[in-house]
């Protein structure tokens, strides 16, 4: 039932209303309204009872396991939200003056010291409000260093087959083309095919390692200098970064840019969709274009450095200042790990992945790149048992709902057929994991023995299996009386 | 172990599994070179009860002021229930909904909410959400680019929040967007329709209110948008549309993209974000839309459940062809937004909108009683209006922050023509008092400013 079938004419949640209807009869009447919006009329009751009963319909890191790759799925320590949510932080409103949030700003200022740690970058601008956004104000700052030197002849962005949509996506919100190359059978960058694809059009190649296809990238280094050889920049998807803190750097492997996603390696909550962080980081010759506002500190003072601090500066982001509550979520996560902590975070979330690899492989699933260490993530393949059985990785998925798990990613990396990308992270105890190779061996069987079952799942949720055809057809999107 | 639950005999036990010596030889498909990732800036971890007390104090520093500035954020009064369910963990902890039949609940919010949004801004269909109100502006335009089939031009009166034309400048300029401002009426404060011959153009953007607080004659503007072959971008505050006029009306035709800041809709200050930006547009240009959409369906049963839709828009199926790059967006403040206008329904939230321009009035009665302030511009306003003041307005804010509280924006930076002006705002969550508080420290404050010489006066 939707919350506008509670609605009742006149019924309302007094509590949350001015008492009295102020006169506004001063406005001209050709600016005004004359029909109501169609905003549900409900007590304050009917509206907790509606919203709780549909989170009850959701699965979340806090009810289920959740092996999402490329998403990393950890637990969201609880304190980062209460913390983050003290009454002053919440009231402060984004145009007032830096003396009037110090406490907030010096958490900022530390959490940017702490990210340059970890990246081993020059400079880092937490401007960007999640990860594409990142990845827009790394490859606008490519860009800006190239037309700074009058090289405007490179207009190219290189990006493996593998990458995340987001990268092609960005590259030409950025006003480039996109150059794809592939990918070798043990997972790594075709070397040769980049070699025939960098020259003097060659603006850049984004690249995330530990790649998309779950394995660590091993010949970074000869990427690093045949795209710095072309005269092209290196930019980092951070997408990944769980699985290396505190063992690699990206500055270390000769990166020029990278963006972070902390609503994944620094566990702010992913909120049903949104909001993160993408904080950028950059190199030495990027630092003149980094976007604003960016924290700094002198005389014992903190502000922000804006447009007329930073003048080559590539601009802002957001109106006020990025996904601020976010960031100091993230900074009382990086705060409670510690650097001892912090070091364990990339130890257990591969320790973990390798056992879930072992164990997945022995059971008789199909290990994409079964010559490889899996790195936080790793993909399995289910191309033979669709052909088989004719259960799909998408069947495979649902059924999984049955079991109690969310279901890995699919169909992503696409150059993997019928793929399932795992990721457990490090916060899962070895009986979760075992409780989640139990049901896919479970679900293996079936797709044997049974592939309808397999088929029709799920059966368990709140719906069975929705026809996305019909919705993108015949499009219902706001509701209609 | 901070949030990691492995015991030693487990990492024994697995490492067997995995046929490994130690946890460090999982890492040595890692180029020896690239291992050192030691982290040496990162403090020592503080346990739960010595993060708390740090930042119990730095929130205890930033303190608590009575605040008046708006300027694109505005405070209003949230009711508990907003966030106490938006934390729940179904919510706060999940993920984007992709798989739908274990996503029902989040699913179903976004459904209620682009209803609520689409009727709000009077326009069909709506998306789940941007990142703000700022670079949600700059994809209408890429949008309105993108639908006209001639020129890559866009009108953006200089009444639209200078922060809001500076992310556009940044996020379109790649893509060789010609924007072209358009000055206002000094008299108004508002954006005449231009009589000069501007050639062709995607699309107008109109801000209502404007950023000066000041309504903008929506009707003629759109129709003289429409008149030349160009789209209207609506920029508007979703709490004042409990009020005004909704963009699907505006003119003969109607606005053809409503876009803005959906934070006035029960998300906090909180420094600036997270915040969302909304976006609703006319049937014929949804599949221009950027971000995620929400579609009703039915199962294989029959009955009806909720699912993304449209994906081909997006970029994790279209690629280097998508609308937007955008993935991740704003959700959790879309939850909050969601239960905020259910819980002040189509009347509460016109109360709290009579009540913000109630407020903003009586406010400017009483500083214009003072000497040496006068309002700037004849325009009606909705919650927000432009007073200038005979001192330095940064002098000024300063001295009356000294006193607690935050007076408005400072205008002199983006508007220097218009000298010591200040942009204040009084929602619905001002009292009497407050207003009377503010009327009587800058009379104290302009008045001791004329009895000592400006080099004596110390703020
Ligand atoms: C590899 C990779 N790159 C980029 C992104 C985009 O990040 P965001 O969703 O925060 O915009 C994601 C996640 O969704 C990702 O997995």
């Amino acid at each position: 039932m939707l919350i506008f079938e509670h609605s009742r004419p006149g019924r309302a949640a007094h509590a949350q209303m001015p008492e009295h209807a102020a006169d506004v009869s001063d406005l001209p009447a050709h600016l005004m309204r004359t029909d109501a919006p169609r905003l549900p009329e409900a007590s304050e009751m009917d509206v907790v009872r509606h919203y709780t009963r549909l989170s009850q319909k959701n699965f979340s890191i806090d009810t289920q396991f959740y092996p999402l790759g490329s998403c990393t799925m950890k637990y969201n320590p609880r304190a980062c939200n209460s913390l983050a949510m003290l009454p002053q932080f919440l009231a402060r409103h984004p145009h007032a003056p830096a003396e009037t949030g110090q406490g907030f700003l010096a958490s900022m200022y530390e959490l940017q010291e702490i990210l340059k740690d970890v990246t081993g970058m020059a400079g880092v601008s937490m401007a960007p409000m999640a990860g594409a956004q990142g990845e827009f104000a790394g490859v606008s700052m490519i860009r800006a260093y190239h037309d700074a030197r009058n090289d405007h002849a490179r207009r190219e962005i290189i990006v493996p087959n593998a990458a995340h949509g987001t990268n092609p996506a960005t590259a030409v919100m950025c006003g480039y083309t996109v150059r794809e190359i592939p990918t070798d059978r043990e997972g790594d960058v075709d070397l040769e095919a980049l070699r025939a694809a960098v020259g003097p059009h060659t603006a850049g190649l984004m690249l995330t390692n530990p790649s998309t296809l779950g394995v660590f990238e091993k010949k970074i280094q000869d990427i690093q200098k045949i795209v710095h050889d072309a005269g092209g920049l290196l930019y980092y998807d951070g997408a990944n970064l769980n699985a290396i803190l505190g063992r690699v750097k990206p500055g270390d492997m000769g990166f020029d840019v990278i963006h972070m996603n902390l609503h994944k390696t620094f566990s702010t909550p992913h909120g049903g969709g949104g909001p993160g962080a993408g904080p950028v980081g950059v190199s030495e010759r990027l630092l003149p274009f980094m976007p604003v506002p960016v924290v700094t500190h002198d005389k014992g003072r903190y502000r922000l450095l804006v447009e007329a601090d930073i003048p080559q500066s590539i601009g802002r982001m957001s109106a006020n200042n990025g996904n601020a509550g976010v960031l100091l979520r993230a900074y009382i996560y990086a705060r409670m790990l510690g650097a001892e902590g912090m070091h364990r975070v990339a130890d257990f979330a591969t320790l973990n992945a390798n056992y879930l690899l072992a164990e997945l492989k022995k059971a008789g699933f199909d290990i994409a790149f079964p010559t490889r260490r899996a790195s936080h993530e790793f993909i399995i393949t289910l191309k033979k048992l669709k052909d088989e059985t004719g259960v799909t990785a998408m069947d495979f998925a649902k059924r999984l709902l049955d079991y109690g798990y969310h279901a890995p990613t699919t169909y992503f990396p696409l150059l993997v057929p019928e793929c399932l990308l795992i990721e457990p992270t490090e916060t899962e105890s070895m009986e979760t994991l075992d409780g989640f190779i139990t049901a896919m061996k479970t679900i293996l069987a079936e797709a044997r023995s049974n592939p309808d079952l397999v088929k029709g799942a799920p059966y368990t949720q709140p719906v069975r299996r929705l026809d996305d055809v019909k919705a993108a057809r015949e499009l219902d999107l706001v509701w209609k009386r | 172990m901070p949030f990691i639950p492995h015991t030693e005999h487990d990492i024994q036990a697995m490492l067997a599994a995995i046929g490994a010596p130690s946890i460090d030889a999982l890492f040595d498909e890692i180029p020896a070179a690239l291992r050192n990732g030691k982290l040496t800036k990162v403090p020592t971890a503080l346990s739960e009860m010595e993060i708390n007390r740090l930042m119990q104090e730095r929130a205890e520093a930033d303190g608590r002021y009575l605040n008046f500035i708006g300027a694109g954020a505005y405070e209003h009064h949230i009711p508990a229930a907003v966030w106490q369910i938006t934390t729940r963990g179904e919510f706060y902890s999940a993920y984007t909904p992709y798989q739908a039949e274990a996503s029902q609940g989040t699913l179903q919010l976004i459904y209620e909410y682009q209803t609520m949004m689409a009727s709000l801004t009077g326009l069909d269909v709506s998306n789940a959400s941007l990142y703000d109100g700022g670079s949600g502006l700059a994809e209408a335009v890429l949008m309105a680019v993108r639908a006209h089939k001639g020129a890559a031009r866009v009108l953006m009166p200089r009444t639209v929040s200078p922060v809001y034309r500076a992310v556009v400048r940044g996020i379109v300029k790649n893509q060789l967007i010609e924007i072209i401002e358009l000055d206002y009426d000094p008299a108004t404060g508002t954006t005449p329709v231009p009589t000069a011959d501007m050639g062709d153009f995607a699309a107008l953007v109109v801000s209502q209110p404007n950023f000066f607080g000041a309504l903008e004659e929506v009707d003629t503007l759109t129709d003289w948008a429409h008149a030349h072959g160009a789209r209207v971008i609506a920029l508007v505050n979703p709490t004042s549309l409990a009020l005004l006029k909704a963009p699907g009306q505006w003119g003969a035709k109607g606005a053809d993209i409503a876009v803005g800041e959906g934070q006035p809709l029960g998300a906090p200050l909180s420094s600036g974000g997270p915040y969302y930006g909304f976006m609703t547009c006319k049937q014929e240009l949804v599949r221009q839309m950027p971000g995620r959409i929400v579609g009703r369906t039915v199962d294989l049963d029959g009955k009806p459940g909720f699912a993304l839709t449209l994906q081909a828009r997006e970029q994790h199926i279209r690629r280097s062809k998508a609308t937007s790059n955008i993935c991740t967006n704003q959700g959790l403040v879309v939850t909050a937004s969601t239960i905020y206008m259910s819980l002040l329904g189509p009347e509460g939230l016109k109360r709290v909108a009579a009540a913000s321009h109630a407020n903003t009035r009586v406010l400017l009665e009483k500083l214009s009683a003072i000497a040496g302030v006068k309002r700037v511009f004849s325009a009606h306003c909705f919650h927000e209006a432009v007073i200038q003041i005979d001192a330095p307005a940064g002098e000024v804010l300063r001295a009356l922050q000294a006193q607690g509280i935050l007076g408005g924006y400072d205008l002199s930076g983006h508007y220097p023509e218009l000298g010591n002006a200040i942009l204040v705002c009084a929602t619905e969550t001002k009292t009497a008092a407050d207003l009377d508080l503010y009327a009587q420290q800058l009379a104290r404050i302009l008045s001791k400013r004329r009895e000592a010489p400006p080099c004596a006066y110390k703020s």
